[in-house]
């Protein structure tokens, strides 16, 4: 497993920064990928923005942003009618069971 | 620079059958010397398979069960475009002179291990790529207007089309209605949005401006553009732009000198309904936003220029298989044997084949 995918299967959402241009490194890896130099791994500020998303069945996934760069699909725990176009999410839970989940809640807490 | 040409193809029909992949591959083998005159295995110097099979060594396996005996053989694999990818590399060791003639052949069957990008964290527990298409189809809505039935317009101008292929996977045609009332996969696409992974192989036979000379009707490859932005699905301009589409299709028009009006035939890769609509639009055929309304024309108009053997909604997507049997429709279509889907007097064409959410783009121009 990467370092990613341990911490996420602990429930911690962590991210690899560069240690020399601070370059925040997308998907995560143990080098960066604008001077290949080591990161640090932190942990990720969990309020973003939804920038778009769908509903399969009874679930609803979106796009969301977070840190203005990091990217990923996510279950929504929001009332559809109440979800926003560019609606602020924040990270509610995730983990890692034969792959990632990541799962969001809107920032006023309300689902 | 050496000129580069297509002087032959070959097809198998694109089906749900459990073949074994080597055999699939052997199958267009065969079906490219049966349709091709002056060839023999000794003349062949380069064999790629474009494949995303798990099956090691295929290329030199082909080679045996061919009787060929190539200087370079190897596996070319880049998920949906593994087809394209590999006629540019076989473009390249012609041009380069380390061959005169390569051999492309793709292939994969309807358990491809291709059509999930296990690598790409981004995608979360969303890994099926209909996660990304309804994402990109719910923003071009929104930000277009794009409705339901523009995108249900595609998918029965394509089933349509491959009526008249005979390699497609079926000939089963749907009106507007019948697709809107198709199974929902999710709020923003219907089944019939979507294209269906199948088995199925293609072939085409590549070479130098001197040997092509000894073939009929010779195909030219005058503009290449390949772009890979990224593997993961977080680098497009906007989730309504397929950037290395944008990319790679004007770098191919700049090499060829050739203007988005003097094409004749398209194929491109409409793995989803939007996808057809977004490539039409971000290749330039169209300003941003009017590709749904060129669609409906076309439709209205039974015009079949675009996937006239059906894309890959109408044909099937054996990934490996697919940007091959693009390029074998448009060299059909070049060489004016593409039977009832001929295109009146089409004498340049244009194949679009990408990857993973359009992160990785490859377009062609051919002509005749």
């Amino acid at each position: 497993m990467t370092i990613f995918e341990s911490e996420l299967k602990k429930g911690n959402f962590v991210i690899s920064e560069c240690g020399n241009c601070k370059t925040i490194v997308w998907p995560p890896n143990d080098y960066c990928n604008n001077c290949l130099s080591n990161v640090t791994w932190r942990k990720v500020n969990p309020t973003g923005r939804l920038i778009e998303f769908s509903k399969k069945d009874e679930k609803i996934f979106g796009m969301i942003e977070l840190e203005g760069k990091i990217r990923i699909i996510g279950k929504l725990k929001i009332n559809q009618s109440d979800i926003k176009d560019g609606q602020c999410v924040r990270l509610h839970s995730c983990n890692y069971d034969n792959g990632p989940q990541f799962t969001f809640v809107s920032c006023n807490g309300h689902y | 620079m050496n000129k580069v040409a297509i002087v032959g193809y070959g097809n198998t029909k694109f089906s749900s059958e459990d073949k074994p992949i080597e055999i699939l591959l052997t199958s267009a083998t065969r079906s490219l010397f049966d349709q091709t005159r002056n060839i023999e295995q000794k003349d062949i110097d380069v064999i790629l398979v474009s494949t995303n099979d798990n099956t090691k060594y295929l290329s030199a396996i082909l080679s045996e069960l061919t009787g060929i005996s190539p200087k370079i053989s190897h596996t070319v694999e880049n998920l949906c475009s593994s087809g394209t990818n590999s006629i540019v590399s076989a473009y390249s060791y012609i041009v380069s002179g380390l061959a005169d003639m390569a051999l492309v052949v793709g292939a994969d069957r309807c358990d491809c291990p291709g059509q999930i990008l296990e690598w790409d964290i981004s995608r979360g527990e969303f890994m099926h790529p209909v996660f990304w298409a309804s994402i990109f189809t719910k923003s071009h809505k929104r930000k277009f207007g794009t409705t339901q039935e523009d995108l249900a317009v595609v998918s029965a101008k394509n089933h349509n089309n491959a009526r008249f292929n005979p390699h497609a996977y079926s000939d089963k045609t749907y009106s507007i209605d019948e697709i809107l009332q198709s199974k929902f996969v999710t709020d923003d696409l219907h089944l019939l949005d979507c294209s269906r992974p199948c088995s199925g192989a293609s072939s085409v036979l590549l070479a130098s401006e001197n040997v092509a000379k000894k073939f009929e009707h010779p195909i030219w490859i005058k503009g290449i553009g390949q772009k890979t932005t990224s593997a993961s699905i977080t680098k497009n301009e906007n989730l309504t732009t397929m950037t290395s589409t944008k990319i790679a299709a004007k770098q191919a028009f700049d090499m060829a000198k050739i203007q988005t009006n003097d094409v004749d035939v398209v194929e491109l890769h409409d793995a989803f309904t939007i996808c057809e609509i977004m490539a039409l639009e971000d290749m330039g055929f169209v300003k941003k936003g009017s590709g749904a309304a060129y669609v409906r024309e076309l439709h209205d108009t039974q015009d079949n220029k675009i996937n006239p053997r059906g894309g890959l909604i109408g044909s099937g997507h054996p990934l490996g298989a697919t940007g091959v049997a693009q390029v074998v429709e448009v060299t059909q279509q070049l060489q004016g044997k593409a039977e009832k889907r001929q295109i009146k007097s089409a004498s340049i064409g244009l194949v679009h084949n990408m990857s993973a959410a359009a992160t990785s783009s490859t377009v062609l121009l051919l002509q005749s």
